[in-house]
């Protein structure tokens, strides 16, 4: 069985070893240091540690003052409370201005489970990729959430990790090299591209060992990067599939479907069907539950490309 | 049987409801739902004009748990209330419940917002009492805050705007009960003097044990008869009050007991 570890555990280890490399790397939440892994940050490097209370358009605002004081700020909360209460704060007070502010945000997508759909955010990657300057990172296991964390604290200017709650899959080995702006080629294939982000790489991985057994080989692109998207990576794939399935756990509206459909519609439209949350809000249930109940699954990819390919021309 | 009596029989049995559906559900949060149980049986099994045959009722009076995440203590209030059957508690946060993580208006009765992003649930009371005066209503808005909560900037916003409004027919309850996720509310970002902070924003402010019924019910009396501004009631409370090794430990913020555990907090609310 292949192990699994959450991202946000990737996270918490990650950023203690950055904190050990350079002093100048600060990491900011608010009140969720125990969910979101900061707290172990907060145990080495206490006061390169800031718990600004139930407060995340402060946390952003003050992160991005620690930013213009030449620090490297990590800010972690909830995907929904980083990115959608302090959206207006992440536009106008990191992107705008372009700082140098990481935000870390764990709980994306409706693996939260139990807390429900007003925890559940599956806007994130459309409200984060729309910003001028930002990066999107959506890493698919612990070790791409691991090696996300470094590239970002080196790259300079706003960045945004998404990471999950639930344990995830390990799909990668100490070979992986993550790089930002590069997709991944998980797997080859010419019948038909999937291209994922997130736990949706190891659905889109199964899903094409299945599709093998029925003698369709489908190639796997993990777009980790989901801005700025690897434009080159894709549309070579395509040009030989000539069919796309986009599989991410976000809403189907404005996150990796829409960078790819957007990419395809004015490149090389193919046939493309879009797995992800239809224009729903999420809800209570386990996790396991909801990945089935909204067909975020090899499954729900199957049936996905073998529509695209009869689609095909 | 006193008043007092009854209210606080009502309250052991929301305690009781709180502590079960929790363990049930493998997930929840008791700490914040127990320290509010007390300002919650007054509330619904005194204080409020409501018909649970009704609940949509237009001149009922309402209530908005801002600290969303109690949801079970308002899921229990509303079951015993009557507006659904109590064996629905067992279903809270599966799939398939109305009875979601955090309340949401459009699947439960008597649920008057959604809430669970802290630090939205004032600012709706607010519209709601806006709504009231508009049409001269006599029903009155309540809304519970946690002491975590009132970190959030949109608090004082709308701290700001009610006293700017003079919502005098509105009444917040703060559940001060000292502690958050990451430890101590005065450890992670003080809210202190917070009496001095609502009285600054212009509210008329009352301090009394939010674990005693005399004090709770006479201070939504004295708010009746403020003019002019709006009302909040400082609450001292216990997180995690009436299961003794879940009082004042933050580690029961969001922690749901295991079967052995529920039978010891059971046996003392007995
Ligand atoms: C906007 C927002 N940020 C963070 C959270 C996560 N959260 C849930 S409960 C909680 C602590 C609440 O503390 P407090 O208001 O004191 O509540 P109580 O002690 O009464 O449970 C936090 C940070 C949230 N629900 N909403
Ligand atoms: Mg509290």
């Amino acid at each position: 069985m292949t192990e699994k570890i959450a991202t946000r555990e990737a996270y918490g280890k990650a950023i203690v070893e950055l904190g050990n490399n350079n002093k100048d790397v600060v990491v900011l939440d608010a009140d969720l240091s125990k969910s979101t892994k900061t707290a172990l940050f907060a145990k080495e490097f206490p006061e390169r540690f800031f718990d600004m209370g139930i407060a995340e358009q402060n946390m952003i605002g003050t992160a991005a003052g620690l930013s213009l004081g030449g620090k490297i700020p990590f800010a972690s909360s909830f995907a929904i409370f980083a990115t959608g209460r302090a959206f207006e704060q992440v536009r106008n007070s990191v992107c705008y201005p372009n700082l140098n502010v990481k935000i870390a945000a764990t709980h994306a997508g409706v693996t939260v489970g139990e807390d429900g759909g007003s925890h559940q955010s599956i806007e994130d990657i459309a409200i984060m990729r729309v910003l001028p300057n930002m990066t999107v990172i959506v890493p698919a296991d612990a070790v791409e959430a691991a090696q996300a964390v470094h590239a970002a604290a080196q790259l300079k200017g706003p960045c945004y990790i998404r990471l999950g709650r639930s344990k995830v899959p390990v799909i990668h080995n100490d070979q992986y090299q993550f790089e930002i702006g590069k997709a991944h080629i998980a797997r080859k294939g010419e019948d038909v591209t999937i291209i994922a982000c997130g736990l949706m790489v190891a659905e889109a991985l199964k899903a094409a060992e299945g599709l093998a057994q029925e003698g369709i080989e489908a190639m796997v692109i993990n777009a980790a990067t989901v801005k700025p998207l690897d434009e080159e990576t894709i549309l070579e794939s395509v040009k030989q599939t000539g069919a796309v399935v986009t599989a991410e756990e976000h809403s189907i509206i404005g996150g990796l479907g829409s960078a790819v459909t957007e990419l395809l519609a004015e490149h090389y439209p193919v046939p493309v069907k879009r797995v992800g949350v239809t224009d729903k809000f999420g809800e209570s249930g386990s996790p396991e539950e909801l990945l089935q109940h909204f067909g975020l699954t090899a499954e729900g990819i199957t049936a996905a490309a073998k529509e695209v390919i009869k689609r095909k021309k | 049987m006193s008043n007092y009596e009854f209210l606080e029989k009502k309250a052991k049995t929301l305690r009781k409801y709180i502590v079960e559906m929790i363990t049930e559900a493998g997930s929840g949060h008791p700490g914040g739902s127990l320290s509010a149980a007390d300002i919650v049986s007054v509330l619904y099994f005194k204080e409020m004009r409501l018909d649970p045959q009704q609940p949509k009722w237009p001149d009922r009076d309402r209530f908005v748990l801002s600290k969303g995440h109690a949801a079970p203590v308002l899921y229990a209030a509303l079951a015993e209330k009557g507006f659904f059957p109590v064996e629905q508690l067992k279903t809270l946060r599966k799939l398939n419940s109305p009875l979601q993580g955090h309340p949401d208006v459009k699947h439960v009765p008597g649920v008057e917002m959604s809430t669970g992003s802290l630090g939205q649930g004032l600012s709706a009371a607010n519209g709601m009492a806006l709504a009231g005066k508009l049409d001269k209503a006599s029903w009155r808005v309540h809304v519970l805050l946690g002491d975590g909560e009132i970190q959030e900037g949109q608090i004082w916003e709308a701290a700001m705007a009610a006293a700017h409004y003079k919502l005098d027919n509105l009444v917040a309850f703060l559940d001060h009960n000292g502690l958050q996720i990451d430890g101590a509310v005065s450890n992670i970002m003080s809210v202190e003097p917070v009496a001095d902070k609502w009285r600054a924003f212009g509210w008329h402010v009352i301090e009394i044990d939010g674990h005693n019924y005399q004090q709770i019910i006479a201070a939504l009396d004295e708010a009746k008869g403020v003019k002019g501004k709006p009302t909040m009631i400082i609450a001292e409370t216990v997180k995690g009050k009436g299961v003794s090794f879940m009082e004042n430990e933050v580690g029961w913020h969001g922690n749901a007991p295991k079967p052995e555990e529920l039978d010891q907090a059971l046996s003392e609310l007995e």
